[in-house]
């Protein structure tokens, strides 16, 4: 079985916004000049008179936005995540928070997926966007959760912060996610592992090889950075006997490491967390694989995490991962049964 | 009494409390009032086309500030009449001229004066920098330059509704060194938002001083029409030019009326602090007795 590849697709949400929006009148799309490169093109070119577009003015794209939104629209604003959460943020809090309007900011690129370099790398995305009050913050891992992040996203009544995925994209899940709860992808005893956004189709495969050398591991897909209140991460937390390990597309400091080290300290959980991801550092650019590697992003870093807390060598070598076969996870546990 | 004379009872009303106010506090922003009075007035008394105030005459206390479940939560807007399709609204970007708009709605009978009292105390919507929920506010401003382009926001829903009745902004010249507020011109331009009007107090003044010794904002009426507003240029003080103003066509494009200003019109003894108005203080006794007796000899022992 060599075939390593799970299955890609690609302008997810291009497609499935469109589709979506067709029944939602209140719903318009803002864009500041990078409309192909946001997947919102299809959108302009089917519905014209519900597309906005604000060039490179994303300080007042974003505060019309607010504006737009006291009058009962709900604008969809897509451009690249740094230009919103950085160069706008004065405005995200003024404009849209403060007031709770039902404004989606959708941010592009997380992370590493860019080869644009430091200019275009959203690393520190969601540590800003979760201490923004009454602000929801969301990520997407997967064609699945992209595709159903509208819907969660649009029953919140207040701004909510995606992190969006574009392009070539794994289809790891089918079923829709839900606000505040993680995907289960695996349930076990030694470890708790969470991660985000693109390091989980990573953790994926590093976990099917763990597994097969004994490593019995609670895998945890967090879709909501915040609120970031479900049971199940105290309970996978709890049951974890070496101790927890993050993995996220992003610094460690302030995303997904921060969010359960805080779980851990108020629920009084002593056990040893490690915190894998970019490591406090500004990324350069370069190809995704290679930025994965660089940066310890890639299931090989996680294997290495893995060690690390387990005190042993696990004798685990890039082929072993490369010969990893994903299918789709059909709901919660189902990866166990394989 | 003609609109003209009641203009200038509002604008005189407007200086007269916001002075009382400024010796009661020991400070405040009383060349605003001077430099934006007669702007106010006329825009409350002759220009606006707003309903009667819905809200409270005197403000309720704070209740918390907008978040999921704040059921009591509301903003200033009340204050200026219901939101309804044919009637226009108003926005104030600059809210630390808030006392000046406070004194503006209780000069016009839109907020009782006991509400007035509620200024800067504790616990109170009344503050001195209005934030969304302060009377006659309906936009959180104070990060200055953010206030047009919520407008915008606005605008295109109201042209989206179907809405005829007009957007009014109240702006300050210093909002003109701020980029956003460039992108929101070059914004009108783009849409035609033709619903949009903006008086701007221009006085010349911003915190550190002198605005043309802090950052070089002038030609400003060349630089609107290259944006592809209209503008035009008036006598801030002449209250028939600030209401003529409103009248000029303006089809397809967003009009900017700017109002050249005098920050100590009304008030003639804060002269001598020249080139500071921003924040009136009293670093010694002898100014707050020049202000009482200023404001004796001018308004009586009335307060």
């Amino acid at each position: 079985m060599g075939g390593q590849e799970v299955k890609l697709e690609t302008q997810v949400h291009q497609r499935n916004l469109v589709k979506w929006a067709a029944d939602k009148p209140e719903v318009v799309v803002f864009s500041a000049d990078l409309t192909s490169s946001t997947e919102v093109r299809l959108f302009a070119e089917t519905y014209p008179e519900r597309f906005y577009s604000f060039g490179m003015t994303e300080q007042n794209m974003i505060s019309a936005a607010g504006g737009m939104a006291r009058e009962g629209f709900t604008p969809w604003v897509h451009t690249f995540a740094v230009f919103l959460y950085r160069r706008a943020l004065d405005q995200i809090q003024m404009s849209v928070a403060y007031p709770n309007l039902r404004v989606r900011i959708v941010g592009f690129l997380p992370g590493i997926t860019t080869p644009g370099g430091a200019t275009h790398q959203a690393i520190e995305d969601v540590a800003i966007m979760r201490a923004v009050p009454n602000m929801t913050v969301l990520e997407t891992g997967d064609a699945t959760d992209v595709e159903t992040v509208l819907d969660v996203a649009q029953a919140v009544d207040g701004p909510v912060y995606i992190r969006m995925l574009r392009g070539q994209i794994p289809r790891l899940f089918t079923e829709p996610f839900k606000l505040g709860r993680a995907r289960h992808l695996k349930k076990g005893t030694d470890l708790a592992l969470f991660t985000a956004g693109i390091t989980t189709e990573e953790a994926m495969r590093a976990t099917e090889v763990l597994e097969k050398k004994g490593v019995s591991i609670t895998h945890l897909h967090v879709t909501t950075h915040k609120p970031f209140d479900d049971p199940a991460v105290l309970e996978a937390i709890e049951n974890a006997r070496y101790g927890v390990i993050t993995f996220e597309n992003h610094t460690i400091v302030g995303g997904l490491g921060s969010e359960v080290a805080e779980v851990m300290a108020e629920a009084g959980v002593g056990k040893k967390l490690l915190r894998l991801g970019i490591p406090d550092t500004y990324a350069h650019g370069g190809s995704r694989p290679y930025l994965m590697r660089y940066y310890g992003l890639d299931a090989l870093a996680l294997v290495r995490g893995v060690e690390r807390m387990l005190g042993e060598e696990l004798g685990i070598e890039e082929e072993d991962l490369k010969a990893v076969r994903l299918e789709p996870v059909h709901g919660d546990f189902k990866a166990e049964a394989l | 009494m003609s609109w003209q004379e009641e203009a200038k009872r509002v604008a005189d009303g407007i200086r007269r409390r916001v002075t009382a106010f400024t010796l009661k506090n020991g400070g405040g922003y009383l060349s605003q009032a001077c430099s934006s009075a007669e702007i106010l007035a006329t825009l409350y008394t002759k220009v606006m086309n707003l309903g009667p105030s819905v809200a409270p005459p005197v403000p309720p206390p704070f209740r918390g500030v907008p978040r999921a479940g704040n059921e009591d939560y509301a903003t200033g807007a009340g204050y200026n009449g219901p939101k309804e399709p044919h009637l226009d609204r108003f926005f104030i970007s600059p809210v630390h001229y808030a006392l000046v708009l406070y004194a503006t709605l209780v000069e016009t009978g839109r907020m009782a004066e006991e509400g007035l009292l509620m200024f800067n105390q504790d616990g109170s919507t009344v503050e001195m920098i209005g934030a969304e929920h302060s009377p006659g506010h309906e936009l959180m401003a104070g990060s200055l330059g953010q206030a047009l382009s919520q407008v915008i926001g606005i605008a295109l829903a109201r042209r989206e509704h179907g809405e005829s009745g007009r957007n009014f902004v109240f702006m300050s010249d210093g909002e003109f060194m701020i980029g956003q507020t460039w992108e929101a011109v070059e914004t009108l331009a783009f849409y035609k938002l033709d619903s949009v009007v903006v008086y701007i107090d221009a006085n010349g003044q911003s915190a550190d001083g002198r605005i043309d010794e802090v950052m070089r904002i002038e030609p400003l009426k060349d630089r609107l029409l290259a944006f592809g507003a209209v503008a035009v240029e008036v006598d801030g003080h002449d209250v028939e030019a600030l209401a003529a103003a409103a009248e000029v066509p303006h089809e397809g494009k967003a009009l900017f009326v700017i109002a050249r200003t005098n920050p100590y019109c009304g008030v003639e003894v804060l002269a001598e602090r020249a080139p500071r108005f921003h924040y009136i203080r009293f670093t010694r006794p002898e100014e707050k007795e020049a202000l009482e007796r200023f404001y004796v000899e001018k308004w009586g022992g009335k307060k």
